[in-house]
């Protein structure tokens, strides 16, 4: 009973619309742009083995990709430093990772854009000492270090629930066999955060494959990602049946990354 | 605990913290103190004023777009506060049919990219509007088709954080209170309820939040005249960069970490405000 509200609202509000993608996906664009449901096309589906699809998708599983490994990269030992330390350290620690976690994105993206750009403070610095005019602004750079920004939070705490949870004996266990410290972060942290490792990189792996704040505001939309393709489709373009059927990429690819955390037993997180 | 690392490992882990903090908070320092900034060329200091906090605040579309976005905000929280902590209760301690799928529907909106969110809600409202017409009303987007989408991904959020309180408390409390004779609701007004309350406070300041954060759902459902904040805001950076919008941002980026820092300060362990603590069922 208590359960019902949400049942029916998410049924109504979620599930429904997902369906209604998919039957979108397979939907005829007439050839003013409209959307006929009168007959079922795959063409939505024939576009995307369209070279400059595929380059677009390929570009943003690049991107995505970077990004996760990036975020792994500096977030573990981050983590790892945070979840050693004593409880009321760590504690204030994870309430500074937390604020920057919630608080306005659109607005911390603002701030690269600000700080990159050609007349922002580092820009006239360097034009002030006569240098070249800094240029890293509207550069795939960019959108990586807006998408690290954005979704480091995401790593850092799947990593510290799984390392603070961590039963530092086996650890000992390994070093009082001879392990050395190598050997013992590799054959047994390592192995045992696993699940954290999974579950961060899937908060920042699928948000950043279908980005599209961040690009377009760091990105100056030369180069085109996926994200900001599907909504060029809802709008310009006006071809909803080849937006729906990117969504119905993202969401597959969405899938695959969840059913990779099922198999590895990271669902706790 | 005694340390199994080498010094220099350790040296480098915490200059590898101190890295990342300022990775976090040196962007939005800047961004708050260049809004002070007097000179109308954003990179260059020309003295402290709060000239353009005064032009933003007196500028009627901002002040228009945030009526719009306490609206939007406002409503939505409430609902799916209420709906989401119902929710929660619903999975904690019932098994019932569909749990399996409610929990995945109270999953996947938060790892969802808002992207293929906007388009679901945009198909979604456009289907039922052709259909809506065949009878007669001509229905558009709006400050409603807003509210409706920001509950459906705000649902989920709340759930997570209330069932992560759920989680921490003490059940036995409430079988006492059922061995004294209190009834279920009373049981739930006077003992469940006032235990969970930090969670609920917790998910609904989340779910504010995400609801006065949101771009690109609310972009796609809103209609004429709904425009909030974060869309007003987001047309103008792409024009570009100006001290305007430095102000505004720095309004918005203020008034979300209080709000953050709010909801922290309501539960005990930061933790909870995403991740499940399972540590206290184990005890």
């Amino acid at each position: 009973m208590l359960g019902l509200p949400a049942y029916v609202y998410l049924v109504v509000f979620f599930a429904v619309p997902f369906f209604i993608v998919f039957v979108t996906s397979f939907a005829r664009r007439s050839a003013t742009g409209a959307t006929k449901y009168d007959e079922f096309s795959t063409s939505a589906y024939v576009k995307l083995l369209d070279p400059l699809v595929g380059t677009i998708v390929w570009r943003s599983f690049w991107i995505a990709t970077i990004t996760t490994a990036v975020c792994l990269l500096f977030a573990y030992p981050f983590a790892y430093y945070i979840a050693t330390r004593r409880p009321a350290v760590r504690n204030a620690l994870l309430v500074l990772v937390m604020i920057p976690f919630w608080s306005n994105f659109l607005v911390r993206t603002y701030a690269w854009r600000f700080i990159l750009g050609s007349d922002g403070p580092l820009g006239t610095l360097t034009e002030a000492m006569g240098r070249e005019p800094f240029r890293l602004l509207f550069t795939p750079a960019a959108i990586l270090i807006g998408l690290v920004y954005g979704f480091l939070p995401f790593m850092v705490l799947p990593l510290y629930a799984a390392i603070e949870r961590l039963d530092w004996r086996l650890v000992e266990a390994a070093r009082d066999l001879y392990a050395d410290g190598w050997t013992a972060f590799r054959k047994v942290t390592l192995p045992l955060t696993r699940s954290g490792i999974i579950a961060g990189s899937l908060l920042v792996f699928v948000p950043s494959f279908g980005a599209y704040v961040t690009p377009a505001i760091l990105g100056g939309g030369k180069d085109l990602l996926l994200g900001s393709y599907i909504v060029t489709q809802f709008g310009q373009a006006r071809n909803r049946p080849l937006g729906s059927a990117l969504s119905i990429v993202i969401m597959a690819v969405m899938l695959v990354a969840l059913m990779i955390r099922n198999r590895s037993g990271a669902e706790e997180i | 605990m005694k340390s199994l690392r080498h010094p220099w490992i350790d040296r480098l882990m915490a200059t590898n913290a101190w890295v990342v903090y300022a990775f976090f908070y040196l962007p939005i320092l800047v961004l708050v103190v260049f809004s002070f900034n007097a000179s109308a060329r954003v990179g260059i200091w020309g003295g402290v004023s709060p000239r353009w906090y005064g032009e933003v605040l007196g500028n009627a579309e901002v002040l228009d777009a945030l009526k719009n976005s306490l609206i939007v905000s406002g409503i939505s929280t409430i609902v799916s506060t209420i709906i989401g902590t119902a929710a929660a209760l619903a999975i904690d301690r019932y098994r019932f049919r569909g749990r399996r799928g409610l929990d995945g529907m109270l999953y996947l909106p938060i790892i969802i990219p808002d992207v293929t969110m906007a388009v679901m809600m945009l198909l979604f409202f456009a289907r039922v509007f052709d259909i809506v017409e065949l009878v007669g009303p001509r229905w558009q987007l709006g400050v409603t088709t807003i509210v409706i989408s920001h509950v459906a991904f705000n649902i989920a959020f709340v759930a997570v954080v209330v069932r992560a309180r759920l989680g921490q408390i003490d059940k036995s409390l409430e079988e006492a209170a059922r061995d004294l004779y209190a009834g279920a609701w009373q049981t739930f007004r006077r003992v469940t309820l006032p235990l969970i309350m930090p969670g609920v406070l917790g998910g609904a300041l989340l779910a504010l939040t995400l609801s006065l954060d949101d771009v690109v759902v609310t972009s796609f459902v809103a209609g004429p005249g709904s425009t909030t904040l974060p869309i007003y805001v987001f047309g103008l950076i792409r024009r570009g960069v100006s001290p305007q919008i430095n102000a505004i941002s720095s309004l918005m980026l203020i008034a979300s970490i209080a709000l953050v820092g709010l909801s922290l300060l309501l539960q005990r362990n930061p933790q909870d405000a995403i991740l499940p603590d399972e540590r206290l069922k184990e005890t």
